[in-house]
């Protein structure tokens, strides 16, 4: 299969603040990976990142609450795979959060899941939204003509 | 798959033989209660056998390191063994590799806590 063969429909969940959701996002994040004909590395990168993304709006955005939810769209546009997350919760500046590298850091028992996911992905952007936030992730995907 | 977990002892060590998955909701509690009780029980050194687990999140990633950090601070270590690539490549990327101390043979790891 080429690795960047178009894809026109986009996937949008809506899905409770549970970590059921968490196991559904992830599993369709690797559908689209593996669909667009990635790698075993890649489509494991693709998968985590996303269920990090979900594990961080369930846990820490919406707090498991039962009348929030959480909104994850999946896209394969050609060029990349693009993953959005959205919570109903608590926003937070990622430009606030610690390096989980620091050495005063390493022995953190949290503070990882925003880090796998810049590390797994190409492109990680934050949009504030009124409650809560939404990530974007993005996979470039290269050229169909170079792998076809 | 959630996380299963086997205790054996090997000369005063105890192995934790580890199978499935270490990530928030499926093996992070397990592996808490399995570590604490051994600490609670005054055993002090842990070899976990990663083996067999082939995905662990940063909850997961967290509570090996929290691990590590409770049986350091009853004078106790916890080492990990034979990581999958996938496990390794993370602790790389995260910088834990640098933290924990990981070995590839059981009976080197045995010898290692002595």
């Amino acid at each position: 299969m080429p690795v960047s063969e178009a894809r026109a429909e986009r996937l949008t969940l809506t899905l409770k603040s549970t970590m059921e959701s968490v196991s559904k996002v992830e599993a369709a994040a690797e559908k689209l990976a593996r669909e667009a004909g990635l790698d075993e590395d890649e489509c494991f990168h693709v998968a985590m990142a996303a269920r990090e993304a979900a594990v961080n709006a369930v846990l820490h955005g919406n707090e498991y609450d039962p009348t929030k939810l959480i909104t994850a769209s999946f896209e394969n546009t050609g060029a990349a795979l693009v993953i959005t997350v959205a919570d109903q919760g608590k926003s937070f500046d990622p430009d606030s959060l610690p390096d989980p590298l620091a050495p005063e850091n390493l022995l953190r028992g949290a503070g990882r899941g925003i880090f796998l996911i810049r590390s797994y992905m190409d492109e990680l952007r934050f949009r504030q939204l009124n409650p809560g936030i939404e990530l974007t992730l993005v996979k470039r995907l290269p050229p169909a003509a170079e792998n076809s | 798959m959630a996380l299963t977990i086997a205790s054996r002892e090997v000369d005063g060590v105890v192995v934790l033989d580890l199978s499935g998955r270490i990530t928030l909701g499926e093996g992070s509690v397990q592996l808490r209660d399995a570590v604490r009780g051994l600490i609670s029980k005054g055993q002090k050194k842990i070899l976990l056998n990663m083996g067999d687990v082939n995905y662990v999140d940063s909850s997961g990633l967290g509570e090996l390191v929290s691990a590590y950090t409770s049986a350091k601070n009853q004078h106790g270590e916890v080492k990990l063994l034979s990581l999958t690539k996938k496990v390794h490549d993370l602790l790389q990327l995260t910088k834990l590799y640098t933290v924990f101390d990981i070995k590839d043979d059981e009976a080197s790891a045995i010898t290692s806590f002595k």
